[in-house]
């Protein structure tokens, strides 16, 4: 069984996103999305600065198996990115909720994490899969 | 219902991440490929590869029959025992299968052919064999490991008797040896050093266990993959298959088209490719960030080719892949990767042998 915290909020692309209770949502894939993907050997992050809307594809995570487009489950600003990904990639498999986090948006509209799904409801979507 | 190898409980038992591999359950890893992958370059890794199918050939004309079966001459063998790399064709020239053949007398000889080729290849070879005198054996219920890497001659001589080890020790590769249970060979499919080992089914998982208490780490098929790809050799399904020729596969070097009077299944179709032309199989190399993968397209100065093969090399730290292209060609190619144009160099195949780069 895949770890699915109950505390975040998750998007059907395998995303999670974590509410720092600041305005701002801290963003990573799910502990599921990196088993998928496996050794993770390249991760590019969007720029801090960038304006994105929910559903863009903003980053990509590279496995030796495959890359996988990364969206962005709100719309907002970009205000940080995990710089320390750059030289240790296999963060994202050993930590995917913890120091594997990929990049932190400024929501522009916080009520757009509601919709979002909860722990059982990204289970649900794992179980169809 | 998949197939299960002997090792099947053996796999789970060390937290192995199965998968469906051509009718087969097998491990794809047991946590990290990665891991896998360095294990072998700088120590010892074992794999199961008891989904490979085992075919004995025996007879008066074993040796007349698999010169005419195979692209590569089984009349170069001499040695008890010495295995050679080799080839079944159509008669286009299309590889059938690539396999191993050793040598025992001119009336006793051992194939390993592929799995996912298993029901095609045993038709071929029956037709073919039905015009000889010979006994084609598939050898199901016998199991095979791969033990692999710098450490794996250390690691063998710790699981057996010194008697038996005395039998295979400094054993030069490309040779194999019965010992006792064990048939032991020095071949394999990742570019160090190392055996493949073929023993009875149900005594295998006690071998496999022998090697894990030992410290030699269980790898799946991703880092086979990877280990195969930086030693630059083919995987069938591919990087050939029916509709590609071993000239266009880098595999030349394995058809005997020496002495001239030996009839094989494909001759005349690879002699007219020789006249009219051919693609190649090369090696490509890029350093840039992202990775190389199978299908995409490939722009050299004679054409259009493509990756047949690409990953993330783990020992190299970039992307390296196979390509077919065009002649001509130069040091430089582009790949379509992700709509862009990225510039690659085009390399021989082969990139790591024994731990080390070899580009």
């Amino acid at each position: 069984m895949s770890n699915i915290p109950a505390e975040l909020k998750y998007a059907a692309t395998h995303e999670w996103v974590r509410n720092e209770g600041d305005g701002t949502f801290t963003i990573g894939i799910s502990e599921h999305a990196q088993d998928l993907l496996g050794d993770m050997v390249f991760v590019e992050l969007p720029d801090v600065g960038d304006k994105v809307a929910a559903g863009d594809d903003i980053a990509v995570a590279e496995s030796v198996k495959a890359a996988s487009d990364i969206y962005a489950p709100i719309g907002g600003e970009v205000v940080a990115i995990n710089e320390e990904l750059e030289d240790a990639p296999e963060t994202v498999n050993n930590d995917p909720y913890g120091d594997g986090w990929l990049f932190r948006i400024k929501a522009d509209d916080a009520s757009e994490v509601d919709s979002l799904l909860d722990a059982d409801g990204y289970q649900a979507v794992i179980d169809e899969e | 219902m998949a197939n299960k190898t002997p090792l099947y409980e053996a796999h789970l038992q060390a937290g192995a991440k199965m998968v469906d591999f051509h009718g087969w359950d097998m491990p794809l890893n047991y946590g990290s490929q990665i891991e896998e992958h360095n294990a072998v370059r700088t120590d010892s890794g074992v794999f199961d590869v008891s989904h490979m199918t085992i075919v004995d050939v025996a007879g008066r004309e074993a040796k007349a029959f698999l010169r005419y079966l195979l692209a590569n001459d089984v009349a170069k063998l001499s040695i008890e025992g010495k295995a050679q790399y080799s080839s079944m064709l159509n008669e286009k020239g299309g590889v059938i299968d690539d396999l191993i053949v050793y040598y025992f007398n001119d009336e006793s000889y051992r194939l390993v052919v592929n799995s996912a080729t298993r029901d095609k290849d045993m038709n071929w070879i029956n037709s073919v064999a039905s015009s000889f005198q010979v006994d084609i054996t598939e050898q199901s219920e016998l199991a095979m490991i791969a033990l692999q890497g710098p450490k794996a001659e250390d690691k063998l001589k710790l699981i057996l008797s010194e008697d038996d080890f005395a039998l295979v020790k400094g054993m030069k590769p490309f040779l194999s040896q019965q010992v006792n249970d064990l048939f032991i060979a020095t071949t394999g499919y990742t570019g160090e050093k190392g055996y493949e080992i073929v023993v009875a089914a149900d005594k295998v998982e006690a071998l496999w266990n022998d090697l894990l208490h030992v410290g030699v780490q269980p790898s799946g098929l991703a880092a086979r993959d990877t280990l195969r790809l930086e030693a630059g050799m083919n995987l069938y399904g591919q990087d050939m298959d029916e509709s590609i020729t071993p000239l266009s596969a880098n595999m030349e070097w394995s058809v005997a088209f020496e002495p001239q009077e030996r009839d094989f299944v494909g001759r005349s179709a690879l002699e007219a490719k020789k006249e009219a032309g051919y693609e190649k199989l090369v090696g490509l190399v890029m350093k840039d960030k992202g990775v190389l993968r199978h299908g995409q397209k490939v722009i050299v100065e004679g054409g259009e080719g493509i990756i047949t093969s690409g990953t993330f090399s783990p020992t190299l730290g970039f992307s390296i892949a196979m390509a077919r292209v065009p002649k001509p060609f130069g040091e430089t190619a582009e790949v379509e990767m992700r709509k862009k144009l990225v510039k690659v160099s085009v390399v021989k195949p082969a990139f790591v042998r024994n731990g080390k780069s070899v580009l």
